[in-house]
Protein backbone atom coordinates (compact mmCIF):
# COMPACT_ATOMS: atom_id res chain seq x y z
CA UNK A 1 0.00 0.00 0.00
CA UNK A 2 2.83 2.61 0.88
CA UNK A 3 4.65 1.87 -2.07
CA UNK A 4 1.44 2.48 -4.20
CA UNK A 5 0.98 5.86 -2.67
CA UNK A 6 4.26 6.50 -3.52
CA UNK A 7 4.13 5.51 -7.03
CA UNK A 8 0.76 7.30 -7.19
CA UNK A 9 2.49 10.57 -5.57
CA UNK A 10 4.84 10.45 -8.20
CA UNK A 11 2.40 10.02 -11.25
CA UNK A 12 0.48 13.14 -9.67
CA UNK A 13 3.45 15.09 -9.34
CA UNK A 14 6.19 14.90 -12.21
CA UNK A 15 3.31 16.67 -14.96
CA UNK A 16 3.59 20.20 -13.11
CA UNK A 17 5.77 19.67 -10.19
CA UNK A 18 2.79 21.24 -8.50
CA UNK A 19 3.05 18.87 -5.58
CA UNK A 20 6.72 18.93 -4.71
CA UNK A 21 6.36 22.70 -3.72
CA UNK A 22 2.91 21.78 -1.81
CA UNK A 23 5.41 19.69 0.15
CA UNK A 24 8.19 20.64 1.01
CA UNK A 25 6.50 24.19 1.38
CA UNK A 26 4.91 23.26 4.44
CA UNK A 27 7.36 24.94 7.00
CA UNK A 28 7.15 27.78 4.76
CA UNK A 29 3.86 27.78 4.96
CA UNK A 30 3.12 27.43 8.19
CA UNK A 31 5.65 30.38 9.12
CA UNK A 32 3.49 32.54 6.64
CA UNK A 33 0.42 31.70 8.59
CA UNK A 34 1.53 32.23 12.27
CA UNK A 35 2.68 34.63 11.46
CA UNK A 36 -0.13 36.51 9.47
CA UNK A 37 -3.32 35.25 11.87
CA UNK A 38 -1.20 34.01 15.33
CA UNK A 39 -3.57 30.69 14.66
CA UNK A 40 -2.60 27.04 16.88
CA UNK A 41 0.02 25.52 15.20
CA UNK A 42 -2.67 22.39 14.30
CA UNK A 43 -4.39 24.94 12.20
CA UNK A 44 -1.15 26.25 11.16
CA UNK A 45 -0.52 22.56 9.15
CA UNK A 46 -4.36 23.04 7.54
CA UNK A 47 -4.38 20.12 4.52
CA UNK A 48 -4.49 22.30 1.75
CA UNK A 49 -3.61 20.81 -1.65
CA UNK A 50 -4.33 22.15 -5.47
CA UNK A 51 -7.92 21.75 -6.67
CA UNK A 52 -6.35 20.19 -9.55
CA UNK A 53 -4.85 17.13 -7.70
CA UNK A 54 -8.47 16.56 -6.44
CA UNK A 55 -10.08 16.80 -9.71
CA UNK A 56 -7.54 13.88 -11.38
CA UNK A 57 -8.17 11.98 -8.21
CA UNK A 58 -11.63 12.04 -8.76
CA UNK A 59 -11.67 11.71 -13.05
CA UNK A 60 -9.44 8.11 -11.97
CA UNK A 61 -11.89 7.35 -9.16
CA UNK A 62 -14.66 7.42 -11.79
CA UNK A 63 -12.67 5.68 -14.07
CA UNK A 64 -11.91 2.74 -11.77
CA UNK A 65 -15.46 2.32 -11.12
CA UNK A 66 -16.47 2.10 -14.69
CA UNK A 67 -13.69 -0.37 -14.84
CA UNK A 68 -15.10 -2.28 -12.24
CA UNK A 69 -18.54 -1.96 -13.54
CA UNK A 70 -17.43 -3.50 -17.18
CA UNK A 71 -16.00 -6.45 -15.26
CA UNK A 72 -19.23 -7.51 -14.29
CA UNK A 73 -21.53 -6.01 -17.70
CA UNK A 74 -19.07 -8.02 -19.83
CA UNK A 75 -19.33 -10.98 -17.32
CA UNK A 76 -15.87 -11.60 -16.73
CA UNK A 77 -15.52 -15.60 -14.75
CA UNK A 78 -13.08 -16.78 -12.41
CA UNK A 79 -9.88 -15.96 -11.41
CA UNK A 80 -10.06 -13.42 -13.74
CA UNK A 81 -13.25 -11.39 -12.12
CA UNK A 82 -11.82 -11.68 -9.13
CA UNK A 83 -8.03 -10.31 -9.92
CA UNK A 84 -9.96 -7.62 -11.63
CA UNK A 85 -12.25 -6.59 -8.52
CA UNK A 86 -9.34 -6.74 -5.95
CA UNK A 87 -6.98 -4.43 -7.83
CA UNK A 88 -9.61 -1.76 -9.05
CA UNK A 89 -10.86 -1.95 -5.28
CA UNK A 90 -7.49 -1.48 -3.72
CA UNK A 91 -6.46 1.02 -6.44
CA UNK A 92 -9.52 3.50 -5.39
CA UNK A 93 -9.30 2.60 -1.88
CA UNK A 94 -5.37 3.93 -1.88
CA UNK A 95 -6.03 7.03 -4.07
CA UNK A 96 -9.59 7.85 -1.42
CA UNK A 97 -7.05 7.24 1.63
CA UNK A 98 -3.93 8.79 0.29
CA UNK A 99 -5.54 12.25 -1.38
CA UNK A 100 -9.06 12.17 -0.15
CA UNK A 101 -8.23 11.70 3.26
CA UNK A 102 -4.71 13.59 3.22
CA UNK A 103 -2.70 10.05 4.39
CA UNK A 104 0.20 10.83 1.91
CA UNK A 105 0.84 14.11 4.21
CA UNK A 106 0.65 12.86 7.60
CA UNK A 107 3.47 11.85 9.30
CA UNK A 108 4.80 7.90 9.47
CA UNK A 109 3.75 7.59 13.25
CA UNK A 110 0.37 8.11 12.02
CA UNK A 111 0.01 6.53 9.50
CA UNK A 112 1.16 3.39 10.87
CA UNK A 113 -0.97 3.45 13.88
CA UNK A 114 -3.86 3.42 11.26
CA UNK A 115 -3.32 1.27 8.59
CA UNK A 116 -1.45 -1.31 10.23
CA UNK A 117 -3.75 -2.63 12.93
CA UNK A 118 -6.54 -3.20 10.14
CA UNK A 119 -4.08 -5.93 8.35
CA UNK A 120 -5.06 -8.15 12.00
CA UNK A 121 -8.78 -8.32 9.76
CA UNK A 122 -6.81 -10.44 6.96
CA UNK A 123 -5.81 -12.98 9.95
CA UNK A 124 -9.90 -13.28 10.88
CA UNK A 125 -10.35 -13.33 7.11
CA UNK A 126 -8.27 -16.39 6.79
CA UNK A 127 -9.48 -18.21 10.00
CA UNK A 128 -13.18 -17.31 8.60
CA UNK A 129 -12.12 -18.80 4.79
CA UNK A 130 -10.68 -22.10 6.35
CA UNK A 131 -14.30 -22.63 8.67
CA UNK A 132 -16.69 -21.81 6.06
CA UNK A 133 -14.95 -23.97 3.78
CA UNK A 134 -15.00 -26.43 6.51
CA UNK A 135 -19.35 -26.60 7.29
CA UNK A 136 -19.40 -26.43 3.71
CA UNK A 137 -17.76 -29.69 3.64
CA UNK A 138 -19.81 -31.06 6.56
CA UNK A 139 -22.93 -30.22 5.05
CA UNK A 140 -22.18 -31.51 1.78
CA UNK A 141 -21.70 -34.74 3.32
CA UNK A 142 -24.09 -35.12 5.78
CA UNK A 143 -26.83 -33.30 4.07
CA UNK A 144 -25.95 -34.56 0.33
CA UNK A 145 -26.75 -31.32 -1.04
CA UNK B 1 7.35 28.15 16.44
CA UNK B 2 10.35 30.29 16.15
CA UNK B 3 10.13 32.44 12.74
CA UNK B 4 13.77 31.56 11.60
CA UNK B 5 14.29 31.57 7.77
CA UNK B 6 14.02 28.36 5.73
CA UNK B 7 17.05 26.45 4.57
CA UNK B 8 17.01 23.87 2.25
CA UNK B 9 18.79 21.77 4.95
CA UNK B 10 16.18 23.03 7.25
CA UNK B 11 13.77 21.22 5.11
CA UNK B 12 14.92 17.85 4.08
CA UNK B 13 15.41 17.03 7.70
CA UNK B 14 11.64 17.89 8.28
CA UNK B 15 10.65 15.89 5.00
CA UNK B 16 12.70 12.88 6.61
CA UNK B 17 11.59 12.97 9.54
CA UNK B 18 7.79 12.89 8.19
CA UNK B 19 8.43 9.83 6.58
CA UNK B 20 11.03 7.55 7.79
CA UNK B 21 11.02 5.22 10.10
CA UNK B 22 13.75 7.23 12.22
CA UNK B 23 11.12 10.21 12.13
CA UNK B 24 8.44 7.60 13.46
CA UNK B 25 10.50 6.50 16.21
CA UNK B 26 10.92 9.68 17.57
CA UNK B 27 7.67 10.73 17.48
CA UNK B 28 5.86 7.65 19.34
CA UNK B 29 9.11 7.87 21.83
CA UNK B 30 8.48 11.95 22.40
CA UNK B 31 6.62 13.76 25.19
CA UNK B 32 3.20 14.42 25.43
CA UNK B 33 2.29 13.77 21.51
CA UNK B 34 2.88 11.28 19.19
CA UNK B 35 0.67 12.59 16.36
CA UNK B 36 2.76 15.87 15.53
CA UNK B 37 0.66 16.63 12.45
CA UNK B 38 -2.89 16.01 13.43
CA UNK B 39 -5.00 17.91 16.39
CA UNK B 40 -6.62 15.51 19.20
CA UNK B 41 -9.63 15.94 16.92
CA UNK B 42 -8.65 14.31 13.90
CA UNK B 43 -6.67 11.82 16.06
CA UNK B 44 -9.42 11.04 17.62
CA UNK B 45 -11.75 10.83 14.41
CA UNK B 46 -9.31 8.62 12.90
CA UNK B 47 -8.97 6.27 15.52
CA UNK B 48 -12.55 6.25 15.38
CA UNK B 49 -12.81 5.34 11.96
CA UNK B 50 -10.34 2.68 12.81
CA UNK B 51 -12.98 1.02 15.02
CA UNK B 52 -15.36 1.56 12.03
CA UNK B 53 -13.00 -0.44 9.79
CA UNK B 54 -13.60 -3.47 12.38
CA UNK B 55 -17.39 -3.27 12.46
CA UNK B 56 -17.11 -3.23 8.67
CA UNK B 57 -14.69 -5.58 8.44
CA UNK B 58 -16.67 -8.02 10.80
CA UNK B 59 -20.07 -7.89 8.80
CA UNK B 60 -18.20 -8.28 5.30
CA UNK B 61 -16.46 -11.37 6.74
CA UNK B 62 -19.11 -13.17 8.28
CA UNK B 63 -21.26 -12.70 4.81
CA UNK B 64 -17.93 -14.63 3.42
CA UNK B 65 -18.03 -16.91 5.71
CA UNK B 66 -21.95 -17.53 5.17
CA UNK B 67 -21.67 -17.50 1.52
CA UNK B 68 -18.75 -20.17 1.30
CA UNK B 69 -20.21 -22.40 3.85
CA UNK B 70 -23.53 -22.42 2.17
CA UNK B 71 -25.00 -25.60 -0.15
CA UNK B 72 -27.66 -23.57 -1.80
CA UNK B 73 -26.85 -21.51 -5.12
CA UNK B 74 -25.80 -17.42 -3.89
CA UNK B 75 -28.35 -15.56 -5.68
CA UNK B 76 -26.79 -13.63 -8.34
CA UNK B 77 -26.40 -9.44 -7.80
CA UNK B 78 -25.79 -8.62 -11.31
CA UNK B 79 -29.58 -9.83 -12.14
CA UNK B 80 -31.58 -8.85 -8.81
CA UNK B 81 -30.17 -5.22 -9.06
CA UNK B 82 -30.44 -5.08 -13.18
CA UNK B 83 -32.98 -2.42 -13.81
CA UNK B 84 -34.78 -1.91 -16.69
CA UNK B 85 -34.22 1.04 -18.63
CA UNK B 86 -36.12 1.62 -21.91
CA UNK B 87 -37.82 -1.85 -21.96
CA UNK B 88 -33.97 -3.03 -21.86
CA UNK B 89 -32.56 -4.96 -18.61
CA UNK B 90 -28.95 -3.43 -17.56
CA UNK B 91 -27.18 -5.54 -15.05
CA UNK B 92 -26.15 -3.40 -11.69
CA UNK B 93 -27.32 -0.08 -13.10
CA UNK B 94 -28.43 1.40 -9.89
CA UNK B 95 -25.74 -0.14 -7.93
CA UNK B 96 -23.20 1.55 -10.62
CA UNK B 97 -24.96 5.19 -10.48
CA UNK B 98 -24.74 5.10 -6.52
CA UNK B 99 -21.19 4.30 -6.64
CA UNK B 100 -20.48 7.52 -9.03
CA UNK B 101 -23.04 9.52 -7.14
CA UNK B 102 -20.59 8.57 -3.83
CA UNK B 103 -17.32 9.22 -5.37
CA UNK B 104 -18.82 12.71 -6.95
CA UNK B 105 -19.75 13.66 -2.89
CA UNK B 106 -16.27 12.41 -1.73
CA UNK B 107 -14.72 15.19 -5.10
CA UNK B 108 -17.17 18.16 -3.67
CA UNK B 109 -16.24 17.49 0.01
CA UNK B 110 -12.43 17.63 -0.88
CA UNK B 111 -12.88 20.76 -2.44
CA UNK B 112 -15.13 22.21 0.22
CA UNK B 113 -12.22 21.00 2.98
CA UNK B 114 -9.81 23.23 0.59
CA UNK B 115 -11.90 26.29 0.54
CA UNK B 116 -12.39 26.25 4.49
CA UNK B 117 -8.61 26.02 4.81
CA UNK B 118 -8.39 29.12 2.35
CA UNK B 119 -11.12 31.12 4.51
CA UNK B 120 -13.48 31.14 1.77
CA UNK B 121 -16.35 29.95 3.89
CA UNK B 122 -19.85 30.56 1.59
CA UNK B 123 -17.71 28.60 -0.91
CA UNK B 124 -16.97 26.02 1.39
CA UNK B 125 -20.72 25.49 2.65
CA UNK B 126 -21.96 25.51 -0.88
CA UNK B 127 -20.15 22.44 -1.89
CA UNK B 128 -20.80 20.87 2.10
CA UNK B 129 -24.27 21.16 1.06
CA UNK B 130 -23.63 19.67 -2.00
CA UNK B 131 -22.45 16.80 -0.39
CA UNK B 132 -25.10 16.60 1.66
CA UNK B 133 -27.03 16.76 -1.30
CA UNK B 134 -25.45 13.75 -2.86
CA UNK B 135 -25.60 11.84 0.45
CA UNK B 136 -28.77 12.25 0.63
CA UNK B 137 -29.49 11.35 -3.17
CA UNK B 138 -27.76 7.99 -2.17
CA UNK B 139 -29.85 7.28 0.63
CA UNK B 140 -32.81 7.74 -1.63
CA UNK B 141 -31.81 5.42 -3.92
CA UNK B 142 -30.67 2.78 -1.85
CA UNK B 143 -34.62 3.34 -0.11
CA UNK B 144 -35.74 2.59 -3.88
CA UNK B 145 -33.63 -0.71 -3.84
CA UNK B 146 -34.65 -1.95 -0.35
CA UNK B 147 -38.17 -1.09 -1.25
CA UNK B 148 -37.45 -2.68 -4.84
CA UNK B 149 -36.11 -6.20 -3.47
CA UNK B 150 -38.70 -6.53 -0.04
CA UNK B 151 -41.71 -6.22 -2.76
CA UNK B 152 -39.71 -9.07 -4.80
CA UNK B 153 -39.33 -11.42 -1.61
CA UNK B 154 -36.25 -10.53 0.00
CA UNK B 155 -36.42 -10.88 4.01
CA UNK B 156 -33.68 -11.90 6.67
CA UNK B 157 -34.44 -15.26 6.75
CA UNK B 158 -34.99 -16.07 3.14
CA UNK B 159 -35.77 -15.09 -0.57
CA UNK B 160 -37.02 -16.40 -3.90
CA UNK B 161 -33.51 -16.68 -5.75
CA UNK B 162 -31.04 -18.98 -3.82
CA UNK B 163 -29.49 -18.80 -0.28
CA UNK B 164 -31.38 -17.54 2.52
CA UNK B 165 -28.01 -15.47 3.82
CA UNK B 166 -28.41 -13.47 0.73
CA UNK B 167 -31.37 -11.25 2.47
CA UNK B 168 -29.48 -10.91 6.37
CA UNK B 169 -26.25 -9.99 4.56
CA UNK B 170 -27.51 -7.96 2.18
CA UNK B 171 -29.90 -5.65 4.82
CA UNK B 172 -27.01 -5.76 7.37
CA UNK B 173 -24.14 -4.65 5.29
CA UNK B 174 -26.34 -1.82 2.93
CA UNK B 175 -28.10 -1.19 5.90
CA UNK B 176 -25.09 -0.32 8.28
CA UNK B 177 -23.78 1.55 5.66
CA UNK B 178 -26.79 3.65 4.59
CA UNK B 179 -27.01 4.76 8.13
CA UNK B 180 -23.52 6.01 8.54
CA UNK B 181 -23.97 8.11 4.81
CA UNK B 182 -27.83 9.39 6.59
CA UNK B 183 -25.36 10.16 10.14
CA UNK B 184 -22.94 12.01 7.18
CA UNK B 185 -25.70 13.85 6.00
CA UNK B 186 -26.94 15.05 9.64
CA UNK B 187 -23.78 16.20 10.57
CA UNK B 188 -22.85 18.20 6.74
CA UNK B 189 -25.49 20.01 7.15
CA UNK B 190 -24.96 21.13 10.86
CA UNK B 191 -21.18 22.04 9.85
CA UNK B 192 -22.07 23.71 6.44
CA UNK B 193 -24.67 26.15 8.34
CA UNK B 194 -22.16 26.83 11.34
CA UNK B 195 -19.38 27.78 8.22
CA UNK B 196 -21.79 29.68 6.01
CA UNK B 197 -22.35 31.89 9.48
CA UNK B 198 -18.65 32.64 9.85
CA UNK B 199 -19.30 30.83 13.38
CA UNK B 200 -15.38 30.11 13.09
CA UNK B 201 -14.13 33.50 12.15
CA UNK B 202 -15.84 34.90 15.24
CA UNK B 203 -14.98 32.35 17.78
CA UNK B 204 -18.76 31.58 18.13
CA UNK B 205 -19.20 28.74 21.19
CA UNK B 206 -20.94 25.20 19.80
CA UNK B 207 -24.47 24.16 21.08
CA UNK B 208 -23.03 21.39 21.99
CA UNK B 209 -19.66 21.38 23.25
CA UNK B 210 -19.70 25.22 24.04
CA UNK B 211 -16.27 25.34 22.99
CA UNK B 212 -14.98 27.71 19.99
CA UNK B 213 -14.15 25.93 16.57
CA UNK B 214 -12.34 25.80 14.15
CA UNK B 215 -12.08 25.43 10.46
CA UNK B 216 -10.33 21.93 10.76
CA UNK B 217 -13.57 20.64 11.52
CA UNK B 218 -14.34 20.71 7.95
CA UNK B 219 -11.03 18.45 7.20
CA UNK B 220 -12.26 16.04 10.40
CA UNK B 221 -15.62 16.11 8.70
CA UNK B 222 -14.24 15.22 5.43
CA UNK B 223 -12.17 12.18 6.81
CA UNK B 224 -15.41 10.80 8.02
CA UNK B 225 -17.14 11.35 4.89
CA UNK B 226 -14.12 10.33 2.38
CA UNK B 227 -14.56 7.30 4.82
CA UNK B 228 -17.99 6.51 4.51
CA UNK B 229 -17.25 6.63 0.73
CA UNK B 230 -14.13 4.23 1.27
CA UNK B 231 -16.45 1.21 2.91
CA UNK B 232 -18.73 1.73 -0.51
CA UNK B 233 -15.77 0.68 -2.33
CA UNK B 234 -15.69 -2.59 -0.53
CA UNK B 235 -19.11 -3.50 -0.32
CA UNK B 236 -19.53 -2.83 -4.36
CA UNK B 237 -16.64 -4.93 -4.58
CA UNK B 238 -17.18 -7.99 -2.30
CA UNK B 239 -21.52 -8.14 -2.44
CA UNK B 240 -22.23 -7.03 -5.69
CA UNK B 241 -19.65 -7.85 -8.09
CA UNK B 242 -18.31 -10.71 -5.89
Amino acid sequence: MGLHLRILLSVVTSPTGEMMTATTDDTTHSHVQVAQAAQPAAQAHGQQHPIKLYLLVWGLLFVLSACSYLVDYFDFQGYLRWFLIVVFMLLKAGLIVAVFMHMAWERLALVVAILAPPMAVLVLMAMMAWEGDYTNYLRVIFFGA
Amino acid sequence: MTAEPVTTEHVTTELNLRSSLHGMVADWSSDQRSFKSASWGKAMMWIFLVSDTFVFSCFLISYMTVRMSTTVEWPHPSEIFALEIGGKKIPLILIAIMTFDLITSSGTMAMAVNFAYARERRKAAILMLVTAFFGAAFVGMQAFEWTKLIHEGVRPWGNPFGAAQFGSSFFMITGFHGFHVSIGVIFLLIIARAVWRGDYDVGRRGFFTSRKGRYEIVEIMGLYWHFVDLVWVFIFAFFYLW
